[in-house]
């Protein structure tokens, strides 16, 4: 018997309870090819069965794996452009020139999936503020999926892959070829660290971060799931901080970030209240 | 510019999707010929593997000739190891695409060479 509509809420209830990722409907095809190995994996075969054995035993492990599996990964290099040019042009030279004395610089990639964002944000501290070379540079990645997160550690990445985004240039400066594959050089790998992470529900980051990327996600959020999650952001930020969401995203009304657009893009500066 | 058939026609599938209208040619030779006769163009898309005259040569032959000063090259191509590349890009390509390739490959390429399809 075929997955009911009611099979499939429950489902989408165990992602929203794992990730407090609210998935719509019409992305419960998205199920089947996504779960198809692991149902293969572990001889349940369909996902009818897997519901049943759920309901009957409500195993948490297998629950966050279906969370997991179910996160979105489409991503490239200097994915939409417009966010890169915006951090070289506009907010990295005078982010560097007011930590001239403290000579460290930290970033927040959150939902960072397979790293692309991490590394190209790397690349182009790297190419483009020389004068970094000797100053404490870190960026982490975070992303709710541990499949993604070893992939983005690994640093290693296919053709299709280093097509997307990627300038030739950059891909024989940065990357060594590995048999038919592409892997981060280690000076970019040494300024990038991945960690699992639930933006949803999960423990907060503890430092501050001068500048957050956070693109392309706040939509699969609940607004109350998005507000207390800007808030968190808004707490963790540097007073000079940034905050970068998707170009068509804007922080809720909240009040506690002010956005500016340009360059056909938006960035976000938290307001400071005494 | 590329002598595989199957090639000329997934780019030229995907490049009409992306509302840009093109000619193929299945050597070096003839796309010459076609930069003469049937242009101006915008972006020549060669493969580097090709009878008659290479992919690189036909990127040395272009920069040679002021007159398409304005074309951008896109080199697509299987050969994918650094000297290649870098070949590629000293001889004049502007930009450089694995293959094998998808569709979001080539756009953003094609938007790192400044074409917005």
């Amino acid at each position: 018997m075929p997955c009911t509509d009611a099979d499939f809420a429950y489902l989408r209830s165990i992602v929203y309870e794992h990730s407090a990722n609210a998935l719509d409907s019409s992305r419960d095809y998205l199920f089947e090819s996504r779960l198809q190995q692991f149902l293969h994996s572990t001889g349940l075969r369909t996902l009818e069965n897997l519901v049943e054995a759920l309901r009957k035993w409500p195993d948490p492990a297998v629950k966050r794996y279906i969370a997991e599996a179910m996160t979105i990964n489409e991503t490239s290099f200097f994915r939409d452009r417009a966010p890169f040019e915006v951090l070289r042009f506009d907010l990295l030279p005078p982010l560097i020139r007011r930590r001239s004395s403290l000579r460290r610089l930290r970033f927040w990639s959150g939902a960072c999936s397979t790293g692309q964002e991490v590394y190209s944000l790397a690349m182009l501290l790297l190419e483009f503020f020389p004068e970094l070379c000797d100053w404490q540079l870190e960026i982490l990645g975070t992303d709710i999926s541990r499949e993604v997160i070893a992939r983005a550690r690994a640093g290693r990445y296919m053709r299709m892959e280093v097509n997307r985004g990627l300038p030739a240039r950059f891909l024989i400066k940065y990357f060594r070829r590995v048999g038919d594959e592409w892997e981060v050089i280690p000076e970019l790998r040494r300024m990038c660290r991945f960690h699992q992470r639930n933006l949803g529900n999960g423990p907060m980051l503890l430092e501050r971060y001068d500048g957050v990327l956070l693109r392309n996600v706040m939509s699969y959020f609940s607004s109350e799931a998005r507000q207390r999650l800007l808030l968190n952001i808004h707490r963790l930020l540097a007073r000079d901080g940034f905050l970068i969401l998707g170009s068509d995203e804007q922080p809720d009304p909240l009040g506690v970030f002010q956005s500016v657009v340009t360059r056909g893009t938006r960035y976000n500066i938290p307001l400071q209240y005494p | 510019m590329d002598d595989s058939r199957f090639i000329r026609g997934y780019l030229s599938l995907l490049l009409t999707r992306c509302g840009i209208s093109c000619t193929v040619a299945e050597n070096g030779q003839a796309g010459l010929e076609c930069l003469r006769c049937l242009g101006p163009y915008d972006v020549a898309l060669i493969d580097w593997n090709m009878p008659f005259m290479s992919g690189l040569e036909m990127i040395q032959a272009i920069r040679r000739d002021s007159a398409y000063d304005h074309l951008k090259i896109l080199m697509v191509t299987v050969e994918s190891d650094i000297a290649h590349i870098e070949t590629a890009l000293l001889a004049g390509a502007d930009e450089y695409l694995l293959k094998p390739f998808d569709e979001f490959g080539l756009v953003t390429k094609l938007e790192l060479i400044g074409l917005s399809p």
